[in-house]
């Protein structure tokens, strides 16, 4: 028998070979007969008053065959659409703009070059508007209101902990730090940009959407929700994610466009296929972050004691964030982070501006960044204060090994860590106590260079039915696999993978649990008629669920192939002993079957009053929430004539519990990471005052290319999560969360001894050197 | 990012080139085409017509020839960054050819369109203004010869005048005891400078017996830095010169404040990169003597 090659097994990735060989499926390679292409006019202003849309300029561009305006949705009652926090977003606007790029009308052609020439073409005469764009001032009495529909621009406030006991607490300690800080919008910039290709067969009332969806049965029951007026029922959807590059995130959210394409092909009889350009997807889709957080932290004695955070988020003109629904705030009160404190409390209040909506969970699990930024920068911040160094000032104030199971202040059951292990190898591996012996020496000739650690935790695979849900469908995920006569298996998923390799995990957990080598193994997501239903793929959550489901639902069968294989062997079921692959007497090891006999058995010779067939179904409610965590240690060089930071080296070690496939695990680490320092050095979507978008392309939003990009140093230690079935973790977001503080952390200790305290991100050469230039210590060569 | 509909044209002489710009005013030039394809995407520009070079024969090639470097408009920037002249005698405009954008982009893109294009962050002008290039155009009024110095007008706009087109660049041969240097400052690989400077000494004798330096993207055109040349020239090129020259180049810059950092930040960035540069080509220029 071949090896099986479960877990712990770089495997190829599967799915590569239509990726490198250029025959993956993408929504823009999903070419229908007698398709219509659709493109949108937008707003060039952030708050205005629609006077007239002249359907007329557009209509006269030749090939455009209609133009839909908020108006005309008004008549089908879907100008307006819910978001996921109960507020409400326009899909095209009746009569108000509320952010640059906003859609304002969507134009259906022949061609995807008379779409653009007719959004290119179309009048629309405007009133602009005052314009609210900082959060601070929207919340000032008297600022202009975003929403006419709402009391105020303040959207809401939520708070969780002691706020009392924090407070006292924090007078009680004989160190406290403070400071304000900021994380700025950005966007994931993924490479595929959102669309979808809608298909009404008006003779069947049928609707198939290829949608660039991260989560398509969810899509699919929020589309039967929002249409049941118009007689759209969901055994009359079907969802299709096609091969997807690149999600993070950014492909959870219903677009307006998707349903300007689904109201097309409905009002044309026709295939309408919307494809939205570069500059659409940075300067309209949800966005990330947006945190501008007042934290305190203090201490006792050397001992972290107390934190609260202050929070205004900048939400956009609507509260779109994707979360889950009874978390506004994400999960942002897992800001302890990795330290035993025992006062906590954190608050968010949301604010309308006249920006794009969102809110989306960029590589990152419901706001889990900002809040380990917050506590990381603080802990470092607080060392400092305490006159230690940031490594060993976390080595003390760590939850210890033996503290886990450990129950945060902020009400979180951590399942398992090791936090010193994981920062003491990262040490070893960068050469901590040799790196600041160098680094003494370098001050000393006026040369900059920075050590700086993030030692975070995470938390993901959302979640436990008891709190998770998205529109009151609680957060399980599924699996379903088949098992066929000759042994080899189809199995398939609630989830969807956008780069992420599931094709090959997730044979590989079955593979461990089947004997079943994963080549032999298909793996389906992403079809709405096929797949179990699920909630799909974001938060890290595919291992921690899908992936558990796919253990459980693989010991069903193994337990029905028990059965079978008594009956071949005309043995008794409880003298069967399974071991990888087979089931054998036990004391008779020749004296067995393998699960491709069993398979075969299973249609040709199972035991009489057994139902024929192998397969099974797992809808998995994860028991808690799993805790990755790591430590990471950025070493930086500052070029004192420019400013410019360069890492010259990355250190990250991560404990994701059981590593199903090292070689996976690692490229997410890889990607993570890369996408973890560029907001800390290059990326922000910035407006002026009058709300334009100012980083609205890939000149201004700096995506860092393999240039930008240092060597990656990976280490690992494993802590397996107790309550999932093969104690995997979910890796896919460690990185972005983790890199950010250990950047800001390392510049701001190249700067120490010059008085600096804070740098907001993204730290570039220019706001490097101007830091630089207050402090005298700018050079001139 | 999809352009409007637009005639194209790829004649096989000069003389055909020109005659449809003359007769498409709102017609353009395409060569590398990647500033002005993007622009096109953006709907930045809507010419009426592109007049495609490609085809043009004799329009391509770098040779040394009567005195001078001789390169075709229609040279490709990674033809400048793979010819063996160019990289062990020219070192200036082989530091520059690399900082081009990025690879993929250099395979097409061609230094008479990132002179011609005069677009204020475009690398070339600063340099052809150190190495004091001439540029032969061919147009209605004939072949006619152009001083760097007196190409650049303005943001976008050259002494060219209407269906006239540029043709080839002459750089003076490099000679011993010469040597250059481009130091570019950028966000990320790719993007335009946030600064740059270019640097070409003669030395005669361990003196600096000439001088060019000019800047990018710090004005409405690339600029000649005339003060930091001669605070350059004459000089042994120690310490105090070089900060001299910084200076001078510094205070000859004229940038404005935006996303790249400020105008003060510029301007620093100048300073440094002034000295930066001028170090580089000193090295360069003994080594060479």
């Amino acid at each position: 028998m071949a090896e099986c090659r479960g877990l712990g097994h770089s495997v190829q990735r599967k799915e590569d070979a239509r990726f490198i060989r250029g025959q993956g499926r993408y929504i823009d390679d999903i070419k229908l007969p007698g398709m219509l292409y659709l493109d949108i006019a937008r707003s060039p202003y952030a708050h205005a008053k629609i006077t007239k849309i002249h359907e007329d300029t557009a209509m006269a561009v030749d090939g455009v065959a209609a133009v839909i305006t908020g108006k005309t949705l008004e008549g089908f009652k879907l100008a307006w659409m819910p978001t996921l926090m109960s507020d409400q977003q326009m899909v095209l606007p009746v009569d108000t703009v509320k952010y640059q790029a906003q859609e304002v009308a969507a134009i259906v052609a022949t061609s995807r070059y008379a779409a653009a020439d007719g959004a290119a073409a179309l009048e629309v005469d405007y009133d602009p508007l005052p314009v609210v764009v900082d959060p601070h001032e929207a919340l000032k009495p008297g600022a202009t209101k975003v929403r006419d529909d709402k009391e105020s621009n303040h959207i809401f406030h939520w708070e969780h902990g002691d706020a009392d006991g924090t407070e006292a607490a924090l007078a009680g300690c004989d160190t406290v730090v403070e400071q304000k800080m900021h994380l700025p919008r950005i966007h994931v910039a993924s490479i595929e940009t959102c669309g979808c290709v809608a298909s009404w067969n008006p003779v069947e009332g049928h609707l198939t959407l290829y949608l660039t969806t991260q989560a398509p049965h969810a899509i699919r029951t929020v589309v039967a929700l929002v249409t049941a007026h118009l007689g759209l029922a969901e055994h009359k959807i079907r969802v299709i994610s096609p091969d997807i590059g690149g999600g993070f995130g950014g492909k959870v959210p219903v677009y307006p466009g998707y349903v300007l394409a689904t109201a097309a092909s409905v009002v044309t009889g026709k295939p309408v296929k919307w494809i939205e350009d570069r500059s659409e997807n940075l300067q309209a889709d949800s966005f990330a972050r947006d945190y501008h957080i007042t934290a305190k932290l203090g201490s006792k004695n050397g001992k972290v004691t107390a934190l609260k955070l202050d929070t205004v988020a900048d939400h956009g003109y609507s509260d779109a964030a994707a979360n889950p629904s009874k978390f506004p705030a994400g999960l942002y009160h897992i800001a302890t982070g990795s330290y035993d404190l025992e006062n906590a409390h954190v608050s968010v209040d949301g604010v309308y501006t006249n920006k794009p909506p969102g809110g989306i969970a960029y590589r990152c699990s419901f706001r889990v960044t900002e809040a380990v930024h917050a506590i990381e920068r603080m802990v470092d911040l607080l060392a400092r204060e305490n006159g230690e160094d940031p490594a060993d000032f976390r080595l003390r104030n760590f939850i210890k090994p033996e503290q886990f199971p450990y129950q945060s202040a902020l009400g979180w059951e951590y399942d398992s860590g090791n936090y010193g292990a994981a920062l003491e190898k990262a040490m070893d591996m960068i050469g901590y106590q040799d790196l600041r012996a160098e680094q003494a020496e370098k001050r000393a000739r006026g040369e900059l260079m920075g050590i700086g650690i993030s030692s975070f935790t995470e938390i993901v695979g959302a979640g436990p039915s008891k709190t998770f849900d998205i529109l009151g469908i609680k957060m399980f995920d599924s699996a379903e696999i088949r098992i066929h006569p000759t042994g080899k298996a189809i199995a398939r998923f609630g989830t969807k993978s956008q780069g992420q390799g599931h094709e090959t995990t997730y044979a590989q957990i079955i593979a461990e649990e089947l004997g079943i080598p994963p080549e032999d193994i298909q793996v389906e997501e992403g079809d709405t008629d096929t797949a179990p239903y699920g909630l799909g793929t974001y938060a890290s959550r595919s291992t921690p669920t899908a992936g558990a489901a796919a253990s459980i639902a693989s010991r069903k069968i193994r337990e029905k192939g028990r059965k079978i294989a008594a009956h071949l062997l005309e043995a008794d079921e409880a003298d069967l002993v399974w071991e990888q692959g087979k089931f054998y007497v036990k004391g008779s090891p020749d004296r067995a079957k393998t699960i491709q006999d069993i398979a075969f058995a299973a249609y040709t010779n199972h035991p009489q009053g057994m139902e024929a067939g192998l397969e099974a179904i797992s809808y998995y409610d994860p028991p808690n929430l799993t805790f990755p965590f790591g430590s990471y240690i950025c070493c930086v060089d500052i070029d004192r004539g420019t400013g410019l930071v360069k890492i010259r080296r990355f250190v990250a070690v991560d404990d994701c519990g059981v590593r199903i496939n090292p070689m996976i695990v690692d490229g997410q680490i890889h990607g993570g990471l890369t996408m973890g320092i560029a907001p800390a050095l290059l990326e922000e979507i910035s407006y002026d005052a009058d709300g334009n978008i100012t980083g609205g392309n890939l000149m201004e939003y700096l995506v860092p290319t393999a240039m930008e990009t240092p060597h990656w140093e990976l280490g690992e230690t494993v802590t397996p999560s107790p309550h999932h079935p093969i104690g995997a973790k979910g890796v896919g977001e460690s990185a972005t969360v983790g890199a950010p503080p250990a950047v800001v952390n390392a510049v701001v200790d190249a700067l120490w001894h010059l008085g600096v305290r804070h740098m907001e991100i993204p730290m570039t050469p220019a706001r490097v050197w101007n830091v630089l230039n207050e402090h005298g210590a700018a050079a001139t060569r | 990012m999809i352009p409007p509909s637009f005639d194209y044209h790829a004649p096989d002489n000069l003389e055909e080139a020109s005659r449809l710009l003359l007769a498409n005013p709102e017609a353009k030039l395409l060569a590398g085409g990647h500033s002005l394809i993007p622009m096109m995407r953006f709907r930045l520009a809507e010419p009426s017509a592109l007049v495609d070079l490609r085809k043009i024969p004799g329009l391509s090639g770098i040779r040394e020839e009567g005195g001078s470097l001789c390169i075709g408009a229609m040279t490709r920037e990674s033809e400048l960054e793979k010819s063996e002249l160019v990289q062990s005698r020219y070192p200036l405009l082989a530091d520059t050819t690399r900082v081009i954008a990025d690879p993929v982009v250099r395979n097409l893109a061609t230094i008479g369109g990132n002179v011609a294009h005069a677009d204020p962050g475009n690398d070339h002008p600063a340099a052809m203004l150190a190495y004091r290039a001439s540029f032969l155009a061919c147009g209605p009024s004939g072949e006619r010869t152009f001083a760097a110095s007196d190409f650049f007008t303005g943001p976008f706009s050259t002494c060219l005048e209407a269906g006239e087109i540029l043709t080839g660049i002459r750089i003076p041969a490099s000679g011993p005891g010469s040597g250059g240097a481009y130091q570019k400052f950028e966000r990320k690989v790719g993007d335009y400078a946030v600064a740059a400077v270019a640097v070409h000494l003669q030395l005669d004798g361990g003196r600096v017996a000439g001088a060019g330096v000019a800047l990018t993207n710090v004005g409405l055109t690339a600029i000649q830095a005339g003060a930091a040349e001669a605070a350059l020239v004459g000089s042994d090129g120690g310490d105090a010169a070089l900060d001299a020259a910084a200076e001078a180049a510094a205070a000859a810059a004229d940038p404005a404040d935006d996303h790249r950092g400020s105008a003060d930040y510029k301007r620093a960035v100048v300073r440094v990169l002034t000295h930066r540069a001028a170090s580089s080509a000193l090295a360069r220029a003994r080594e060479a003597s």
